[in-house]
């Protein structure tokens, strides 16, 4: 980036509404480079929404989205997903394509040339064998689908990852493992993360900021340390006293 | 079983143009299809009409469909200019692609509508622009459904095509069509054979295609398209070339019509023409293919022209209405109507004789007096014709029911006791060999029905040509005509219409 001061990403009173519905509420943020940042919120708070409007797979109805400094309806779409990584819960291997093709599907699609190194590497981040590359989608299970939905994104070395509840598939033990490799992974290849999730504990966990959205409005913007201090308003405080609770709880339970 | 045989082995130059004809009308089917079922896939709108309007063409016959496209064709001339072809193969190809339409455009648009969403949003996610996301993910993951679509059409498609025998495009309904009337089982048999072979290969081979699509194999691919194409190029190999000075020689679908098709091939070959046929046309299609030139010569009926193409309504004595013919296709088709070949086939009203002799039956005015308590057949446009209604009303007729047979079939209905009374052809072989009677019109109400030749406009000039035809003008008897009739309609010791064609030509001293 040209101005080191200049955020990652920027959204401007940026509004998103369907006819009488407003999804997103004049939200203005930033985000700094190398940031972990969860968005959480119940269903339908506008978390996901708001991510999308990011590689516009929805596109805002006012307001500016800027990533690196640029207007990112200036730019067309498909050039600037390739410049970022997206993992979502539907996860979306291509069913026809080994897993080695899938991962490489963004470098194809610029123009590059297959590298079956640069598949092996990717395949290592995630913690999957080499013996991966030639299976097909259905040969895996959902926490190794997601590993390579995670190598996919990863592939074009974007500068910005965003995951739209990317675990939301899976079983605890998986979800756990996954949530750890991804949080590692954002720290070794110096990332900038916006994750969406409807669990307050996942984003306690990982995320070192965590947004909480309500009706399409940002209410909440706190580091977990402080929303477990008590910060950020009666919205974010009914959802830390889920995982809270349950820790109490769990905390009784124990001999 | 030895006469299917040999009826397949004759079936060659059918085949080829049959697969011609199904291959050409699939291609094209699939070429409109795929485009609409990507649009669809992106408008709801473009979706519904696509769809509902394949529907709507489904629901119509075939046969009407073909049908259809020869006066739509007709008008279009206004628009393309009089080179526009109304028969034989390119309104036999666009009925036929219109037809294979749905099962293409229903599974396409239902594979687009079915795909995973969860793919759809990584295509986009990943960066795929429109056509990359079309190439890379809807096409491949939709092909095993469109090519099933492509399989059912194709089985469709070459069914269908039997029936394009009757805009006059060679297929292998011509042996169907032609056996039916003549009653020749082993023909109809061969073609009904060869046809649904057909579309069990192109099933199989298009199956083969789907399955390896589906499970991701590509020899399976390979195999079955390498199989279908090598199919394709066979038959354009084996296609007989048809030069310009070949003689087309036009047939409705009547026995009496193939023999004397045959009759005049057989003269014009030993004039050194080279000739071919075109057997089974419409009886509407036929006036219209020779006056546009598409066939070289038809024989045709003075009472048919009268009132299909010269719109009359009145009868006239039969050498007026003969005069006035010729002279109204002279001055606006440019036909040349060479003369009668001499005998009449026309409409006649024939029971069996015992069943005439006890009700006291001679005439139409004694008809009419028995009509309330009788069945009267007639052939499928009979009733609808204006000779039916003029008799009807001359004579008052009104018959307890009315039922339409096939013109083979009002025979036998005849003898099975399904009616009582049919509308005959005085040339019919069969009214000797039934023992029926030809019921007296004291009123004239049935017009005359003199056979006439007609030749194209293109050849108005070529001396050759007419006068190889010209001995046949006048010298053919109703005697001999029925004889010939009887021989190719008979069920025991059957001649082909060819063989008929000869004995005919001896008989009369022709040659």
């Amino acid at each position: 980036m040209n101005d080191p001061a200049a955020p990652l990403l920027r959204f401007d009173v940026v509004t998103k509404s369907y006819d009488a519905v407003t999804a997103v509420s004049e939200v203005t943020l930033d985000v700094a480079e190398g940031s972990f940042v969860a968005l959480v919120g119940a269903s339908g708070s506008g978390k996901s929404t708001l991510l999308k409007m990011v590689n516009r797979l929805v596109e805002p109805s006012s307001g500016l989205v800027e990533l690196e400094g640029e207007d990112v309806l200036a730019l067309a779409p498909h050039a600037l997903r390739r410049r970022i990584g997206y993992v979502f819960q539907g996860i979306g291997l291509f069913p026809h394509m080994t897993v080695a093709e899938n991962i490489a599907i963004g470098p194809r699609l610029a123009g590059g040339h297959d590298n079956a190194g640069r598949v092996s590497d990717l395949l290592d981040l995630v913690e999957l064998d080499e013996s991966f590359a030639p299976r097909l989608p259905h040969e895996l299970s959902g926490g190794q689908k997601q590993r390579v939905g995670v190598a996919r994104a990863l592939a074009a070395e974007p500068h910005l990852m965003l995951m739209d509840e990317p675990f939301g598939a899976l079983d605890p033990v998986t979800r756990d493992a996954l949530g750890h490799a991804v949080r590692a992974l954002h720290d070794r290849l110096k990332l900038t993360t916006v994750m969406v999730t409807h669990d307050m504990a996942e984003a306690l966990l990982l995320a070192d900021r965590v947004l909480v959205m309500d009706e399409g409005r940002l209410v909440a913007d706190e580091v977990p340390k402080s929303l477990l201090g008590g910060a950020g308003g009666d919205v974010a405080q009914a959802l830390v006293a889920v995982p809270r609770d349950q820790a109490k709880a769990l905390a009784g339970l124990t001999p | 079983m030895s006469d299917v045989w040999i009826a397949l082995l004759g079936l060659g130059d059918k085949l080829a143009e049959h697969v011609i004809l199904s291959a050409a009308a699939l291609a094209l089917g699939t070429i409109i299809a795929l485009p609409l079922a990507i649009w669809a896939g992106r408008s709801a709108m473009v979706s519904r009409l696509s769809l509902s309007f394949a529907s709507l063409v489904q629901t119509i016959p075939a046969l009407a469909l073909l049908a259809l496209f020869f006066p739509m064709l007709l008008s279009l001339r206004a628009v393309f200019g009089d080179g526009l072809p109304t028969l034989g193969f390119l309104p036999a190809l666009l009925a036929l692609s219109l037809y294979a339409l749905l099962p293409i455009l229903r599974n396409a648009v239902t594979a687009r509508a079915n795909l995973d969403p969860g793919v759809l949003d990584a295509a986009d996610g990943v960066g795929m622009t429109g056509w990359q996301k079309l190439r890379l993910v809807e096409a491949p993951l939709s092909a095993p459904f469109v090519m099933a679509g492509i399989r059912t059409a194709a089985v469709w498609t070459i069914g269908a095509a039997t029936l394009s025998t009757t805009i006059g495009q060679p297929s292998l309904g011509d042996p169907i069509f032609a056996g039916l009337q003549t009653q020749n089982w082993a023909l109809v048999l061969a073609g009904c054979i060869m046809s649904a072979s057909l579309a069990v290969l192109a099933d199989s081979l298009l199956g083969l295609v789907e399955k390896g699509l589906r499970d991701r194999r590509k020899w399976m691919v390979w195999t079955g398209s390498a199989l279908a194409v090598l199919g394709l190029v066979v038959a354009f190999a084996s296609q007989q070339s048809e030069d310009d000075d070949t003689i087309i020689i036009g047939a409705k679908n009547f026995s009496e019509q193939y023999i004397l098709a045959r009759l005049i091939g057989q003269r014009l070959e030993h004039a050194g023409f080279s000739v071919r046929y075109r057997d089974g046309l419409g009886s509407a299609v036929v006036h219209e293919a020779v006056t546009s030139g598409a066939i070289d010569i038809s024989v045709d009926y003075s009472g048919t022209l009268w009132t299909n193409q010269l719109k009359r309504e009145d009868n006239v004595p039969a050498e007026e209405m003969l005069t006035e013919i010729k002279r109204w296709e002279r001055e606006t088709t440019g036909t040349v109507m060479l003369g009668v070949l001499g005998f009449e086939n026309a409409y006649a009203f024939a029971m069996k004789q015992d069943r005439a002799k006890r009700l006291g039956l001679q005439s139409l005015d004694d008809l009419a007096r028995a009509a309330p308590q009788l069945t009267i057949g007639g052939d499928i446009e009979f009733f609808e014709r204006p000779e039916w209604t003029a008799v009807r009303d001359a004579y008052g007729f009104n018959f307890a029911r009315q039922r339409t047979f096939t013109s083979t079939f009002m025979y036998d209905a005849l003898t099975g006791g399904e009616a009582d009374v049919i509308s005959a052809y005085t040339s019919d072989g069969r009214i000797a060999a039934d023992k029926l009677v030809v019921l007296d019109d004291p009123k004239n109400a049935l017009p005359a029905y003199d056979a006439l030749l007609l030749i194209a406009p293109q050849h108005a000039e070529n001396a050759r040509l007419l006068s190889a035809l010209q001995p046949l003008v006048g010298e053919i008897t109703v005697g001999a005509m029925r004889e010939a009739n009887f021989a190719v309609d008979r069920l025991d010791g059957k001649q082909t219409p060819q063989q008929a064609a000869e004995a005919l030509a001896a008989k009369l001293g022709l040659d």
